[in-house]
């Protein structure tokens, strides 16, 4: 095979590991059941969520009231004890079957007795099991949710918002009698991680192994306070407007005036305590200059490495490495240029600027396609399949804001001509294709 | 400036300093935790330093006698140990200040909430941000066993026997006892603070503010005492070796391959329970992992250093062709990036998930390369910038580090299997209008 190894990191795991989720509704669960899920697909751990209400409301077709919910509800009791049981299921298929590493069972698992079945549950399987409990006693934050997520839900579709509301604090109540939070002294030889009040404190117990501890890591450093990223890729280039690939050139004429413009946009933006980011690279700085602001640079925002590859043209690639050229068409994601990089490693070397950009309020990031594509598949939960060949065309800033369970992004074009560096996936990626078909989907340079 | 942009931190880790408070009773890791972070933070780049009021006090009370020093009804021993945390956080401020620290850690027991709050309106006059690190452990054992590796041998005791040592400071920690107010959820909830529990079974972690106490975070709550080993070697010597070239991804030479059944054989003789073998993505490691015959994981971050244009070059050729960079390099060999390479620098920024995972773990055998283990070794072994690019690891010898005390047992085994050496030492012209002859005089002889 071309490549022995792809991956640029031990993956670290043995037996399959299940994430469970703890909490009152309207605590976040699913908002953290799933910004984990994005977070431990993009880093390349093939992760799941099980959301129980999404089973509940495909076994109950329409939701009437809180009253489902009410504990001595003996009917309701058992259809959601069925559907608990049918996710666990689900959970053991994608293990055994679908090569998951990771689920996370997103559920209210308030009760001791809850989790000690599915303690018993993966203690069969061999599962590790870890706990994440979010604890939340502010009546704003918990209202601000509802606000968010709840209203909008398939439950309450036909309700008037004020109506919604209070039916859904009356379904908080029917579970607050029965809730049972981790205990420091019963629960000490579990593994967990309390979140109190969206991350103001944690009680960690028993962090098992490494995956563990990585998640850990990331629960520790998001948070929700609202806050917007701007993507965008420095101004076009000299090597851009050749057709060449990576390099160290300066900007065009063209991407100065971008530069220029982008400073006019952020200024028209009125962005609270914004942070410029830029790699170490000429063209990223040069852009950031025209902004006037302080900006800081990563190396590790420096654009993917194309080893042999740097500086070329593609019809060059074609000519000196035509299998090559080949084989990345084939499997663009975890292709690696001969002393150079794949997109593989790049999400690696990317991710404690992910880290970092959680820990942040607003951002703006002036980086490059490759490395653009990678954070972009990260915040919009892009395959490995698709991130290779997401659209980053030059001068347009992509204006991302987490709302909900996901991001908003706004495309915003700043209006100054560039060239286009996109290549799309050509339809013949044999080996032994002529350059025609290779040079195909080529964009038009100089 | 010639570097450009190369010697700029990668992201600015902490506007205003730093200081960071351990809390807990005598025996408790403190001092421990104290000097590990303060190394990792320093070996990350973050220029941090460790103020021991213990030492303080020894520099003060020349002669310790005995635990009635630490009687909290001992007036004059009070007021010399007020007298010594005084003096302690005037350094802080010397060093935080003149001195351009980022982190001062200051290592006491600062048991008393009383104590505390002295020390937090200490830092804001000074406008310092405040963590505090409490280590609480009630397993007799475990102190027991601290007292052991690290009390009996303190200055304290020089005098005593063993028993007499430790039925003293047994004593001494009761001292503390009664008046220890530990971090209290409600009562201490606007401080930042991590509260380590029986040596990392729990943590409880309160209002993390920024990136520095994040990482801090993260990397208390990886480390852990299980007793092990960790082994560091290059791989086998490699052709390019043989040939005096630098970089490059080539093969083991016989010799090499002579070191990887050397190293197999050594590794079983060791009987290391559960053992790790980690190498670089580069052929030269895993050829000498696969002598070994037990699994083992690739690292794309353990490769050597990217000599960039100069891959593959013998020195000789880099003065040939690049005389100016060569000089430059001799200069500041830690921070030199290599055009279209990396430095030193760039190189621990990539390691430290290695390191970080090499906490976590327990026994490992690193298979790396030159500038890989020198960055490697310098961490464990608390070696400065300027020390790091010159540090000697020759081919075909393991070093097996073992954590003792607050520090690292190096054991160095060369498996007696010949090799060319790869060490280039400082010459001393690093003048950019120096002779060939001047540049070239420290290189190792080579095919």
């Amino acid at each position: 095979a071309i490549q022995k190894i792809s991956t640029s990191v031990p993956q670290f795991t043995n037996s399959p590991t299940l994430i469970v989720m703890v909490g009152l509704p309207a605590r976040g669960k699913t908002y953290i059941s799933k910004k984990l899920t994005r977070y431990l697909n993009w880093i390349g751990v093939p992760t799941k969520v099980f959301n129980l209400g999404q089973y509940r409301r495909e076994a109950v077709q329409a939701y009437k009231t809180f009253e489902f919910f009410l504990p001595d509800n003996e009917e309701a009791m058992k259809i959601r004890k069925a559907c608990a049981i049918t996710a666990l299921k689900d959970i053991h298929h994608y293990f055994t079957q679908e090569q998951g590493q990771v689920a996370v069972f997103d559920a209210t698992n308030t009760t001791r007795d809850r989790r000690a079945d599915i303690l018993c549950f993966a203690k069969e399987s061999g599962y590790k099991v870890f706990f994440v409990e979010s604890i939340c006693d502010d009546p704003d934050i918990i209202e601000a949710n509802i606000m968010e997520v709840k209203l909008s839900s398939p439950d309450y579709q036909d309700c008037d918002k004020e109506e919604a509301l209070v039916d859904f604090l009356k379904r908080i109540e029917c579970y607050k009698m029965s809730y049972v939070p981790l205990d420091d002294e019963m629960d000490r030889n579990l593994s967990y991680i309390k979140i109190f009040n969206v991350g103001f404190r944690y009680l960690v117990n028993r962090v098992q192994d490494h995956i563990q501890s990585r998640i850990v890591y990331y629960l520790m450093n998001i948070h929700v306070t609202p806050r917007s990223i701007y993507l965008c890729r420095h101004g076009e280039s000299e090597l851009n407007l050749l057709g060449r690939i990576g390099g160290d050139s300066g900007l065009s004429p063209r991407g100065n005036k971008f530069a220029c413009t982008l400073a006019g946009f952020i200024q028209s933006q009125c962005i609270r305590n914004l942070k410029v980011w830029t790699s170490h690279m000429k063209r990223t700085i040069q852009t950031a200059e025209a902004l006037g602001v302080a900006y800081e640079q990563w190396k590790a925002l420096n654009e993917i490495d194309a080893g042999v590859c740097e500086e070329l043209t593609y019809e060059e690639i074609q000519e000196h490495y035509p299998e090559e050229f080949a084989l990345r068409d084939q499997d663009k994601y975890r292709y690696r240029y001969p002393k150079g990089e794949s997109y593989e490693d790049l999400v690696h070397r990317l991710e404690p600027v992910i880290m970092e950009l959680e820990r942040q309020e607003n951002v703006l990031v002036v980086c490059h396609q490759a490395v653009m594509r990678c954070l972009l598949a990260y915040f919009l939960d892009k395959s490995a399949e698709e991130l290779p060949y997401l659209k980053c065309p030059l001068h347009t800033v992509l204006k991302l804001t987490p709302v909900a369970y996901g991001c908003k992004v706004e495309s915003v074009f700043l209006n100054v001509e560039a060239v286009n560096t996109h290549r799309d996936r050509p339809v013949n990626v044999d080996v032994s294709r002529d350059p025609q078909d290779a040079l195909l989907t080529v964009p038009e340079h100089i | 400036a010639i570097f450009g942009c190369s010697t700029l931190k990668q992201v600015c880790m902490t506007n205003c300093p730093t200081l960071i408070v351990t809390v807990g009773l005598p025996a408790r890791g403190k001092t421990y935790i104290s000097k590990k972070l303060t190394r990792y933070l320093n070996w990350i780049g973050v220029p941090t330093k460790e103020f021991n009021v213990g030492q303080y006090r020894r520099d003060c009370v020349k002669i310790y006698k005995s635990f009635e020093f630490f009687r909290p009804d001992n007036e004059e021993g009070l007021k010399i140990r007020k007298q010594c945390a005084s003096a302690a956080l005037n350094d802080v401020q010397q060093y935080l200040g003149e001195e351009g620290g980022q982190v001062a850690v200051f290592d006491a027991t600062n048991t008393t909430r009383e104590r505390r709050e002295t020390i937090v309106r200490f830092a804001e006059q000074n406008g310092y941000k405040v963590f505090f690190v409490e280590s609480v452990c009630e397993d007799p054992d475990v102190i027991a066993e601290n007292i052991v590796q690290v009390k009996l041998g303190s200055p304290d005791y020089t005098d005593c026997n063993t028993d007499e040592a430790i039925e003293d400071f047994m004593k001494r920690i009761k001292c503390y006892e009664n008046s220890y107010q530990t971090l209290d959820e409600d009562l201490d909830r606007e401080l930042s603070f991590i509260k380590i529990i029986d040596v990392g079974r729990r943590y409880l972690v309160n209002r993390v503010l920024d990136h520095i106490q994040s990482r801090i975070v993260y990397y208390l709550m990886n480390i852990h005492i299980t007793p092990r080993s960790i082994y560091l070697c290059r791989h086998g010597e490699s052709d390019l070796n043989v040939k005096g070239r630098i970089g490059g991804d080539s093969g083991l030479s016989l010799r090499g391959k002579e070191f990887a059944r050397y190293l197999a054989k050594f590794i079983q003789d060791q009987n290391i329970k559960d053992l790790k073998v980690w190498t670089s993505q580069m052929k030269r490691t895993i050829q000498t992992a696969e002598a070994l015959s037990v699994p083992y994981e690739q690292w794309k971050a353990l490769n050597e250093i990217d000599a960039g244009v100069c891959e593959e070059m013998m020195y000789e050729e880099i003065q040939e062709n690049y005389p100016l960079e060569f000089a430059l390099r001799d200069q500041d060999k830690y921070r030199y990036r290599y055009p279209k390479g990396e430095s030193y620098e760039d190189l621990v920024q990539r390691l430290e998930p290695v390191i970080m995972e090499l906490e976590r773990q327990e026994n490992v055998l690193v298979i790396c390369h030159q500038a890989v283990m020198r960055c490697l070794l310098a961490y464990f072994l608390d070696k400065s910038a300027d020390e790091l690019p010159y540090l000697k690891c020759p081919l075909h010898t393991v070093l097996k580090l073992t954590p003792v005390a607050y520090g690292c047992k190096v054991e160095s085994i060369s498996l007696n299997v010949d090799a060319v050496n790869t060490h280039r030492d400082k010459p001393e012209n690093v003048n950019i209008h120096r002779s060939s002859e001047d540049a070239l005089q420290t290189v190792p002889p080579h095919l």
